[in-house]
């Protein structure tokens, strides 16, 4: 396992969350503890052991590939920050 | 005090029609406003919708319509979808969101003629111990004000033993239901995964995450299960298993069930009134017919690391929804990226950015293997410890907590003590099992309720309500609640 050191500003980037500096110097110290005390898996021999994802035995769930009803397009766009004309306003993407 | 009454005595007394629901509503409402002021569980509600409800439901026990909570006032984690009610997971960055659906539990509780109302205050986005993390303020213990209720579904538990509903809904991802159900003295269970649909639960740690109810007592937990259990073709990790009268295990017959006592529990931080309330509620449990082993699970202390390794992956990868782009608030960019940035970091606490940041670091490269993987696989370890130990024994009984509530503001400085008081609860959700905690108790000064925790196999909901519920009536816990 890595050393219990996180670029707390480069994770940030990855997460698209901006902190502050002041943010960046606690987080870095409180995630820095947390780290040490998650270092202790590393006593565990996991050779062999097949990873849990979820602890429910079903595979494939699929429902019928049928149209069924959905949320009425005002009502899927009613929480929208910015809207028009039935569409999301965002920052421009392409030049 | 009609707002005093478990679901079963309120649904006799309307089946009677000694009260009405809207009666009961309006005592609900009155406490509310007596009470809350000091308890702080509510965010908002609503009550002229609340007292329509209570109407409609009027008007159906008038023509006999026969629902197993029709006309009970219910309120709801502010983490549920209910149609037409806000929605905040007690953040800021969800701002003025309005639920434009019901979620499949609040669906199923209407249809049973439930009265859903109120917003409960958590922790932001269900991360927390305490619900200090609320960009709303701490919800208070009903015992104690200066105490933390527990959390994340504080508000929740505060709401059931303040009397301001009669039953409420909450959720658990690692403990959030049992432990503050535990710290503020009621009935809180978490069911197995896949037993209730998730459909409509905003996603904190999708492989960990179930609905539960808070009760007054076991029979309650008994109706709200079997009221929102079953399969819901909209949550594919939901199962097809039929759906068990749970009240009918409730025969206080439980000569000759095995229950394990974990050795790994009963060591270190342990508060010495809790394990000697814990004790003594063993011995009741020999006294009515049980018989008590002693079982191992050896992989007890790893279970705090492995948890916040998956709970904040999975929560990292959740909450990348919240974007300012089709909901909530935003803070305006030059750019998508930098509008993403600038949103996120305005709307989130600092628990949550805390987790968004350990978890995405990770899954990063060159750390996913290191961090995730190799938790995953101890999350197996775990999981056949609970397996294995249910080899031999029908159920497990635990502390649910190490002590009792503790004070606003003891542990929210150091992340990784509050993270360290869910230590018997969190094994539960990475097992995929069953948990329920229940009062056994109280502390001596101040007095403040201590919890009971029995863990069940996958899919033993009818085991552990029926152990709970022999439990509870040989005692009389469940009938003190605190003055306000």
């Amino acid at each position: 396992m890595a050393s219990a050191e996180i670029d707390v500003k480069y994770v940030a980037h990855l997460a698209r969350l901006a902190l502050s500096p002041d943010e960046e110097k606690q987080l870095g110290a409180q995630l820095g503890s947390i780290l040490g005390y998650i270092e202790k898996l590393r006593e565990l021999d996991v050779t062999n052991v097949e990873p849990t994802a979820h602890a429910v035995p079903l595979v494939n769930v699929t429902r019928v590939d049928a149209v069924q009803p959905s949320l009425p397009h005002d009502e899927a766009m009613r929480n929208a920050p910015r809207k028009a004309g039935g569409l999301f306003i965002v920052p421009k993407i392409v030049e | 005090m009609l707002n005093q009454l478990t679901i079963s005595e309120l649904t006799a007394k309307l089946d009677r029609r000694e009260v009405s629901a809207r009666e009961a509503t309006q005592a609900c409402l009155d406490q509310i406003a007596r009470v809350d002021g000091q308890v702080k569980a509510f965010l908002s509600y609503d009550a002229a919708d609340a007292l329509a409800q209570a109407d409609a439901a009027d008007q159906q026990i008038k023509a006999d319509v026969q629902k197993p909570l029709l006309g009970v006032p219910i309120a709801i984690k502010d983490v549920l979808a209910v149609k037409n009610q806000p929605l905040k997971c007690a953040s800021k960055i969800l701002g003025d969101y309005v639920s434009p659906y019901d979620a499949t539990a609040i669906e199923k509780l209407k249809a049973a003629g439930a009265i859903v109302f109120g917003r409960l205050n958590m922790d932001e986005f269900a991360m927390g111990s305490s619900t200090e993390n609320s960009a709303f303020g701490a919800t208070r213990n009903p015992w104690d004000t200066d105490r933390a209720p527990g959390g994340s579904s504080g508000g929740s538990a505060a709401a059931v033993v303040a009397q301001e509903c009669i039953a409420s809904l909450g959720t658990d991802t690692g403990g959030s239901i049992r432990q503050p159900a535990a710290l503020c003295g009621c009935v809180g269970l978490k069911p197995t995964y896949g037993r209730i649909s998730r459909y409509g639960l905003v996603a904190f740690a999708s492989s960990l995450d179930q609905i539960g109810p808070f009760t007054k007592d076991v029979r309650d937990a008994a109706t709200m299960l079997g009221v929102m259990s079953g399969q819901d073709l909209r949550d594919s990790t939901s199962i097809p298993a039929p759906v068990p009268d749970y009240a009918a295990a409730l025969t206080g017959e439980i000569k000759g069930l095995k229950i394990g006592l974990p050795k790994e529990y009963m060591v270190g931080g342990l508060d010495p009134e809790v394990k000697a309330s814990v004790d003594a509620a063993v011995k009741k449990y020999q006294d009515l017919g049980a018989e008590i082993v002693e079982i191992s699970l050896p992989h007890t202390d790893y279970a705090v690391a492995t948890y916040y390794i998956i709970a904040t992956a999975e929560a990292s990868a959740n909450l990348a929804r919240f974007d300012g782009i089709r909901y909530g608030a935003r803070v305006e960019g030059n750019d998508p990226i930098e509008l993403y940035s600038k949103t996120r970091g305005a709307g989130f606490g600092p628990e949550v950015k805390r987790r968004i940041i350990l978890g995405t670091y990770v899954l990063s490269s060159g750390y996913y293997d290191a961090f995730y993987l190799r938790a995953q696989k101890v999350r197996t370890l775990i999981r056949n410890d609970f397996l294995k130990a249910f080899e031999q024994v029908d159920a497990i009984v635990t502390p649910t907590t190490p002590t009792a509530a503790f004070k606003l503001g003891e542990k929210s400085g150091d992340p990784l003590q509050m993270y360290l008081s869910d230590i018997f609860t969190i094994s539960c959700n990475l097992a995929g099992i069953c948990g329920l905690s229940l009062p056994c108790g109280f502390t001596q000064t101040p007095k403040l309720p201590i919890g009971l925790q029995l863990l069940g196999k996958p899919f033993g909901e009818e085991t552990l309500l029926k152990l709970a519920h022999a439990y509870e009536q040989s005692t009389d816990w469940h009938h003190q609640f605190p003055t306000l």
